[in-house]
């Protein structure tokens, strides 16, 4: 079971309230991660990754176990720590527009 | 945001996030409740180039949607006007959305260039007594109207004149920034281009400037009262590097002549001091009689008249800049 914390306004739009858990094939990688997100959440398609090229948006930003993963390939392995539940992977958008 | 003719409940809404994206948005019961639909806009094949602003090739890229357009008689079917110009259309409720290539890959699209929002289709219009016909126009490339359902397009600019061009007379290449008509009368159109407010009597094929006596021909909406297909509105903006209204007041043109003469309405609008803007979507009529007009400004207030223009009124007042105003008559 993987934990994943979106930002408010995709948690707004996916109708959920707080953290999601997913149920991904082991080992999971940010790709098994994003699918699963998209095909069980299907308004969020196209809002964390481009929904024709697939690559990550620009002000979107993949966080785990205090590490930057969004620069990582989309099939590298996630962190133990993210596969086995006890940490969150965190999508979070970028501060900007001040 | 759009409200579907053929069913008032129907609403469509466009948003657009440089975090997230495109997304549509869908209301089945007036506004009160809305769902995520879908906002996969993909182009058909592989895209070419278009110019930029400098006149170097750049490849297309889907930016956003500008314009919703749902048919006349069918709140299912609606079309998209997108960023990077191109025109798409969904028979299903916005769930699915597939492009009507035969726009963007019209010969003249290599040349196509971005107005300074970027290049975009924001009109589209469907002729309600032939769905076939329909009109788009592109910032800045002009005007394009098909009579296949958007199969096919040709370029219909022939009377414009936009001076800073190469070519001022060119078929493509102009900065129209609105087109308008009533719908009882297909034919007529009306435009705002970057400067001069424009009639063509043909469908397009023709255009001949009705700017009149207007103290600037510059600005972004135009509409067409619901009632009578020669009176038409406009918002007179100082000029393209200055949008405000002339002199800091705020004044809606009416012409009852469709074009060339026109009179200031201003009763109930700020007539000093005044530097808001009205942007191309931002205007709209209703079906009532007498025609209810509003518009909404860059500085957040929604200003509705409820007797053709006679007077007015601030509905609203502190909202961000408004980007559209639809009117949905639930009578």
């Amino acid at each position: 079971m993987i934990r994943v914390v979106l930002p408010h306004h995709l948690r707004k739009l996916a109708g959920i309230g707080g953290e999601i858990e997913l149920h991904v094939e082991s080992p999971p990688t940010l790709r098994i991660v994003l699918d699963a997100l998209e095909a069980t959440y299907p308004m969020l398609r196209g809002t964390v990754r481009d929904p024709v090229t697939k690559r990550r948006r620009a002000f979107i930003r993949f966080f785990a176990c205090e590490e930057d993963l969004s620069h990582e390939s989309i099939d590298a392995l996630l962190p133990e720590a993210v596969a086995h539940g006890s940490d969150p992977l965190y999508v979070v958008g970028a501060m900007a527009g001040g | 945001m759009v409200g579907a003719a053929s069913d008032p409940m129907r609403v469509y809404a466009s948003q657009s996030t440089g975090w997230f994206g495109q997304i549509i948005q869908r209301s089945d019961d007036g506004g009160q409740s809305w769902r995520p639909v879908g906002n996969e806009f993909a182009y058909d094949g592989t895209p070419g180039t278009h110019q930029w602003y400098d006149g170097t090739p750049h490849p297309w890229e889907f930016a956003r949607v500008w314009h919703l357009e749902p048919s006349s008689d069918d709140p299912d079917t609606v079309f998209a006007g997108a960023e990077d110009a191109s025109l798409f259309k969904s028979t299903d409720g916005g769930l699915t959305w597939s492009e009507l290539a035969g726009l963007r890959t019209h010969s003249s699209g290599p040349e196509w260039q971005p107005g300074a929002g970027g290049m975009c289709v924001h009109t589209v219009l469907v002729d309600p007594t032939d769905s076939k016909r329909m009109h788009v126009a592109i910032s800045a490339a002009g005007v394009f109207r098909s009579d296949d359902g958007g199969g096919t397009w040709r370029p219909t600019n022939r009377g414009l004149r936009s001076e800073g061009v190469p070519d001022p007379d060119a078929e493509v290449g102009h900065c129209v920034h609105r087109i308008a008509r009533h719908p009882t009368r297909p034919d007529v159109l009306f435009m705002q281009k970057h400067w001069d407010v424009m009639r063509s009597d043909d469908g397009g094929d023709t255009w001949r400037e009705v700017s009149g006596n207007l103290p600037s021909d510059f600005g972004f909406p135009i509409a067409v009262h619901a009632h009578e297909p020669d009176t038409v509105y406009v918002v007179p903006i100082t000029s393209d590097s200055e949008h405000y209204p002339p002199e800091g007041k705020l004044r809606v043109y009416r012409s009852r002549a469709g074009g060339d003469e026109w009179e200031p309405l201003t009763r109930g609008l700020p007539q000093a001091d005044c530097y808001v803007n009205v942007l191309r979507d931002a205007m709209a009529v209703d079906t009532l009689d007498p025609c209810g007009v509003y518009f909404g400004t860059t500085g957040g207030q929604v200003y509705a008249s409820p007797d053709g223009g006679d007077s007015w009124e601030a509905i609203v007042r502190d909202l961000p800049r408004v980007l559209s105003v639809e009117v949905q008559a639930l009578l």
